[in-house]
């Protein structure tokens, strides 16, 4: 049972009864990005408003278990005005933390001594650290992550 | 003669199994059964004694294996009660294939623009997909059988749907909804408007005894895997004239009577649906898993699983009414053992992962059943669905475990 209290933490609880920056921003002018996980049907949808390289608004749509929609509640949180940089930053250490051990749990006897990841800069992202110890989970956690990157690009493209 | 479930689970060893320190309550049998040591051991012994590729050998146990191989469609063909399994049953991997192959080659010899194929809104993305490409490819038509607020198929406007239909294909047991649907009736129906009729039993067999008939259908698919046999084999079962008109589905050694450079000619059916070496063992672990359901007998398998569903429903309605919903149609005699459960305010990943920690398996999803899915109105259920070995110290622990889940939500 402790790995379950470690996994729904009640800042994942609060997100997930309370998310943040809830629905969709008018498209245009703002750029709106599915995503989906066929193995279990969350969807999710980021709306992003980006000007002068800076995510000036983001709100997130869609439905799925509490890890997915408390990974997108707090990831809009976290990049919510920051500029673009900063934000490919927040996601690439993000997934660091998810996949990190990803590989760790796949090859547990050779993987190399991880890059740590510096929870302090993560805020409140770092509750989520309890989802690597269920593989299957990372999944729902890094759906809305992988949904804003695609934004990201196809904004940049 | 009811069956004696404590004693029979004594043949299932992964029973036995652990996990998280506690006993594993297996409550996925809609996904996949356990097989019974009987499956594995006549599967082992096989590879231990006789082991060799089928209708090629002159040796000894090449003729051991291709009997072995052909004998299990007569098995196969009693249990489903037809005397002619030589000429009727056809070996693929699952029922997935089966389904490919009946899309394929009978969709190919028989169907054009503007033809007519009846699904039901419940079918199982297995008997939706294959079709949909042939309609994106042929320009067929797609008709679907709706369903009522419990999980039932809608017939009153079922002649209408069929006017003009080649092919009718449907569940006889929902994977989602538990819903038997009334076969026979579905079948007259579809012979009265001209059509065949396909029935997807993936969920039946070995949970119901089926009657072919009984049911008067033209094909039939479900696989090893969900009737206490291995994985990588399922049958399409057809008529024999039907199989015989058909093309063949995929290319390659077995399936042909001659090749030149210029051409091949098929061989003849079923020989012509199963191309290079297939699945030997496993054909002999479904006679073992056939057998040992015949051994149990299938109506008091029925009877013990409908029994045990109807306990479960009042069980779960009585700890947690109003919190649980569940689909399908209630404790009917048309309910076979899956249910769908929503537990209000908790996702249904959640509520596998917390079930996951008492030691209980179920399933969490949309059940490849998107269309069903999105009528109900629901993107996701936790599924228990029993087999054979399930008691009601089983539903205790699925209790235990969704009072858990509604604690750490609370």
């Amino acid at each position: 049972m402790a790995e379950l209290e470690e996994l729904y933490r009640e800042i994942i609880l609060d997100h997930y009864r309370s998310p943040r920056n809830r629905g969709e921003l008018e498209t245009p002018p703002a750029h709106r990005t599915e995503g989906f996980n066929p193995l279990c049907g969350d969807e999710v949808v980021v709306t992003i408003d980006v000007e002068d390289g800076v995510l000036k608004d983001i709100k997130i749509g869609g439905q799925g278990c509490s890890i997915s929609q408390s990974s997108a509640s707090l990831m809009s949180a976290a990049v919510k005005g920051l500029p673009l940089d900063e934000v490919r930053a927040k996601i690439a250490t993000f997934k660091t933390l998810m996949s990190v051990h990803e590989a760790q749990l796949e090859d547990a006897e050779s993987a190399e001594e991880p890059e740590p990841v510096d929870l302090r800069s993560l805020g409140e992202l770092a509750a989520l650290q309890g989802v690597v110890k269920f593989p299957v989970r990372i999944k729902c956690a890094t759906l809305s992550w992988n949904t804003l990157t695609q934004g990201l690009d196809e904004l940049s493209a | 003669m009811s069956l004696d479930v404590a004693l029979l689970r004594k043949d299932f060893p992964l029973l036995e199994r652990e996990v998280h320190g506690r006993r594993l309550v297996y409550l996925d049998s809609a996904a996949s059964s356990l097989p019974p040591h009987h499956v594995v051991s006549a599967m082992s012994t096989y590879y231990e004694t006789t082991h060799a590729n089928v209708h090629r050998g002159v040796y000894a146990t090449a003729e051991e294996a291709t009997r072995l191989y052909e004998r299990t469609r007569k098995v196969v063909g009693s249990f489903l009660g037809s005397a002619h399994g030589e000429e009727e049953v056809v070996f693929t991997k699952n029922t997935t294939e089966a389904i490919n192959l009946l899309a394929n080659s009978w969709g190919r010899a028989n169907l054009g623009e503007g033809d007519v194929v009846v699904l039901s809104i419940m079918e199982h993305h297995a008997n939706i997909v294959p079709f949909q490409m042939l309609a994106a490819e042929r320009g067929i038509e797609l008709r679907w059988i709706p369903i009522d607020r419990e999980g039932r198929l809608i017939l009153d406007e079922l002649d209408t749907l069929l006017e003009g239909a080649k092919l009718c294909s449907v569940t006889a047991m929902s994977n989602v909804l538990g819903t038997i649907n009334p076969i026979t009736e579905l079948a007259e129906a579809a012979h009265r408007a001209g059509a065949l009729i396909h029935v997807d039993a993936a969920q039946a067999v070995g949970h119901l005894p089926v009657d072919l008939v009984e049911w008067d259908v033209d094909f039939l698919s479900f696989s090893g895997h969900k009737i206490l046999g291995p994985t990588g084999i399922g049958v399409l079962w057809g008529r024999a004239q039907l199989l015989e008109a058909m093309g063949p589905f995929l290319g390659g050694g077995g399936m042909i009577l001659d090749v030149s450079t210029e051409r091949f000619l098929p061989a003849a059916s079923p020989q012509r649906f199963e191309a290079g070496t297939p699945p030997i063992a496993e054909a002999v672990g479904l006679t073992a898993a056939i057998e040992y359901l015949s051994a149990l007998g299938m109506a008091e398998v029925r009877q013990h699983e409908a029994a045990l569903t109807t306990a479960a429903l009042a069980r779960i309605t009585e700890q947690f009414d109003g919190r649980v919903s569940i689909s399908g149609p209630g404790a009917a005699p048309d309910r076979g053992g899956v249910l769908s459960l929503t537990l209000e305010g908790v996702h249904a990943h959640d509520v596998a992962q917390i079930l996951d920690s008492v030691g209980v398996c179920v399933r969490p999803g949309h059940h490849c059943a998107k269309p069903l899915m999105r009528f109900l109105g629901v993107p996701a259920t936790a599924r228990a669905s029993f087999g054979v070995y399930n008691d009601l110290d089983d539903v205790e622990v699925l209790l235990e475990g969704l009072e858990e889940a509604a604690r750490l939500f609370s």
